[in-house]
């Protein structure tokens, strides 16, 4: 295989990485909206989300995707390709992470919050100082399973055309006629970098458990 | 541009056609992944480290690598090796095999949550090792873990559209094939699009029963 | 050193669905006294506690501390129902120690020690810290600043809740049956520590509690709880020595026989 078709599938590489962070990023801003808006005193707040979470839910990512691409023109407006693709797939990941939001915050037993309204604090200074530190390290297990999900979900990408691992994959598919070789190794390095993934979640996990006092973060006096 | 009501209308018994087909691969790969995964759950728990940890491995690389890409490979590497197989059968096979490695970490939940006294009073009776599993075991495991094995019939189906890659006639398929004659893709996906979360929600509506009453029997 | 009228309950009903938990119930406490509720479980004197905290409201009847409704507020000529803004001025005067301790698993002793002060009270984090430090000196625990709640014992856990509950440097602390979820060696020592304060501290005490010899010791004034009434209320020499009425000694008896 010529240094070009590896350079073609590094490139691909970096759109897949990409799509991964900016999809976490903005799938989080989603999940965090949409699971603390359920969570709103607000009938009319709470019926947005709850919408958004059900509709996506049971909307295909890849649906959504195509709509963004190929339906919204036809409305006048035509998204730049990389931020269709980071959209639907952060609203598609995002309304699973509200559930885990909203999971997560309730959770926090009510006595924590009892606590909180004996000690006076704000309602926002309850969720910001007590029940949010608490429910982050409830979130981080499922947040990483999601992770490895949208890692998977970028791949629907190649089908909008976008260049990323899987899109490079088949043009050097079509170049090399390698097809079982390259698509084992499409799905080795998919595997890697879920892999790496996974282990960083893990590292995230202990220390959001230290951070609680599970396992001791440093040599506490006793 | 404005939505066309009339293109929609016009659509809708293709698209529905297409999600006669998609739900078809539900059912098919459903079926696949209801009983692959039970014997990766089983497989996983054998005492042969060699057989073990290979199955382990394949299932979590299944279950950490795209779906689109495995069904390239299957679309692609099938055929190479003397394999024929009609479209659906292979976006079937490829559904099935992805998500009999959820499947099979339900199972596994479930096979963990029953009590370890079973399996002792198993022994006490001397049962065989099969019978203790058919007869003790997964009786035990496999009705409280229904519901969660309902929702990846959901998700499964949400995955169809996928299935395009290898020319199975779904819903998206026949959005791309109408599409290319008039291209009313807005009103195309978005006909399409309620037409998923409909069903969607239809496949919902039992799985929430069980769920609701596994929790009263449980409760 | 007890003072004017501070607490005072005018005909507080609360009803759980089909059950009273407090029936018609008036009584007052003055500033600076020491009160102990007895009574059988489910007789309504951990509810009097979550209502002085604002956790529970009542059905009807009104509460006022210092003189002002608490979960009421005037609005023009009319009484109306308190919102938040009123409900926290009126918490500045109160706060709460509770049976399962309830401190915050994702901060360090001292910062549950700290944290009311500085975001509530708007002290320093300095001045927060270093009267957190003597509270915890105080209650025994000056060497676990740094430590996880989930690194200490129940009694521990416990008497890090004191301490922050006196950090908020109330004019009344509810401390509801805070004994009850520990063994006794470390229900001795809380009480221990709850002696210390009742000596030290110029507060207004009401103590749910099972733990008589305790209250004997640190109260003015005993009220014992039966089907959501006060049926008996007296100094604890009296109470407890010589209580008037049947329901109060068969139930000072079965406490003794517990223990």
């Amino acid at each position: 295989m010529s240094t070009g078709l590896w350079l073609l599938l590094f490139d691909g590489l970096l759109v897949t990485l990409q799509l991964t962070v900016f999809g976490a990023a903005l799938g989080l801003v989603f999940a965090f909206a949409a699971g603390l808006a359920r969570l709103s005193g607000r009938r009319v707040v709470r019926g947005i989300a709850f919408a958004y979470t059900e509709g996506f839910r049971g909307l295909p990512a890849l649906v959504v995707l195509f709509w963004l691409v190929f339906a919204l023109p036809a409305l006048g407006l035509q998204l730049e390709p990389l931020f269709a693709g980071v959209l639907a797939l952060a609203l598609n990941i995002g309304a699973y992470g509200a559930e885990v939001v909203r999971g997560a915050v309730l959770s926090v037993p009510a006595a924590q919050l009892e606590a909180a309204v004996a000690l006076n604090f704000t309602p926002w200074q309850r969720m910001r100082l007590v029940v949010l530190p608490q429910a982050l390290v409830a979130m981080v297990p499922p947040m990483g399973n999601l992770l490895v999900e949208l890692l998977k979900a970028t791949a629907l990408v190649s089908l909008v055309y976008l260049q990323d691992l899987t899109f490079q994959g088949q043009i050097v598919r079509a170049a090399t006629g390698e097809t079982a070789a390259v698509f084992a190794g499409l799905l080795v390095g998919y595997g890697v970098i879920a892999l790496a993934l996974t282990r960083l979640v893990r590292l995230v996990e202990r220390r959001a458990a230290a951070g609680l006092g599970r396992t001791p973060a440093r040599e506490v006096t006793r | 541009m404005t939505f066309d009501w009339t293109a929609a209308w016009d659509a809708l018994p293709q698209l529905l056609d297409g999600l006669v087909v998609a739900l078809w691969a539900t059912v098919l790969g459903y079926v696949l992944a209801l009983v692959l995964g039970l014997a990766f759950a089983l497989l996983r728990r054998t005492e042969r480290a060699w057989l073990r940890l290979p199955v382990g491995f394949v299932v979590e690389f299944i279950r950490s690598t795209p779906l689109l890409v495995q069904l390239f490979f299957l679309f692609f590497v099938l055929p190479a090796v003397g394999i024929e197989l009609s479209p659906l059968a292979t976006g079937a096979i490829g559904l099935g095999v992805h998500y009999a490695t959820y499947t099979s970490e339900v199972y596994r939940a479930g096979i963990d949550g029953v009590p370890a006294g079973q399996w002792e009073a198993a022994k006490s009776l001397s049962l065989s090792r099969g019978r203790t599993w058919t007869r003790v075991v997964l009786p035990q495991a496999v009705p409280r873990v229904v519901p969660a094995l309902g929702n990846y019939a959901i998700a499964m189906f949400k995955d169809t559209p996928q299935l395009t890659v290898v020319t199975v006639a779904e819903v998206l398929s026949v959005v791309k094939a109408v599409g290319a004659q008039n291209f009313r893709y807005l009103e195309l996906i978005t006909v399409a699009g309620v037409l998923y979360l409909a069903a969607a929600l239809l496949i919902a509506w039992p799985v929430r029963a069980l769920e609701r009453r596994y929790r009263k029997e449980t409760a | 050193m007890t003072g004017e009228r501070f607490i005072s309950f005018d005909g507080v009903s609360k009803h759980f669905g089909s059950t009273t938990v407090l029936d018609d119930l008036s009584f007052d406490i003055r500033a600076g006294e020491r009160v102990t509720l007895i009574g059988p479980s489910g007789s309504g004197k951990t509810t009097i506690l979550r209502m002085l905290m604002t956790l529970t409201r009542p059905d009807s009847g009104t509460i006022t501390v210092d003189g002002v409704p608490l979960f009421h507020e005037r609005r023009g000529d009319a009484l109306v129902p308190a919102g938040e803004a009123h409900l926290r001025r009126m918490r500045r005067h109160t706060t709460m120690v509770f049976q399962q301790y309830n401190l915050f698993p994702n901060m360090r002793v001292l910062r549950n020690v700290t944290e009311a002060p500085v975001h509530v009270l708007g002290l320093s984090r300095d001045e927060a810290e270093g009267r957190g430090r003597e509270l915890l000196e105080l209650v025994g625990l000056g060497d676990k600043v740094d430590a996880y709640p989930s690194q200490l014992s129940g009694g521990q856990q416990q008497r890090v809740a004191i301490a922050r509950a006196l950090a908020m440097r109330p004019d009344v602390l509810l401390l509801d049956e805070v004994t009850s979820a520990l063994d006794p060696e470390l229900a001795a020592e809380v009480l221990d520590v709850l002696r210390d304060v009742a000596r030290t501290f110029d507060v207004t005490m009401l103590c749910v509690t099972h733990a008589m010899r305790f209250a004997r010791d640190v109260s003015d004034r005993v009220l014992m709880f039966n089907e959501g009434r006060i049926i008996e209320s007296a100094p604890p020499e009296q109470l407890f020595d010589a209580p008037e009425q049947v329901r109060t000694k068969e139930f000072l008896r079965s406490v003794i026989d517990e223990t």
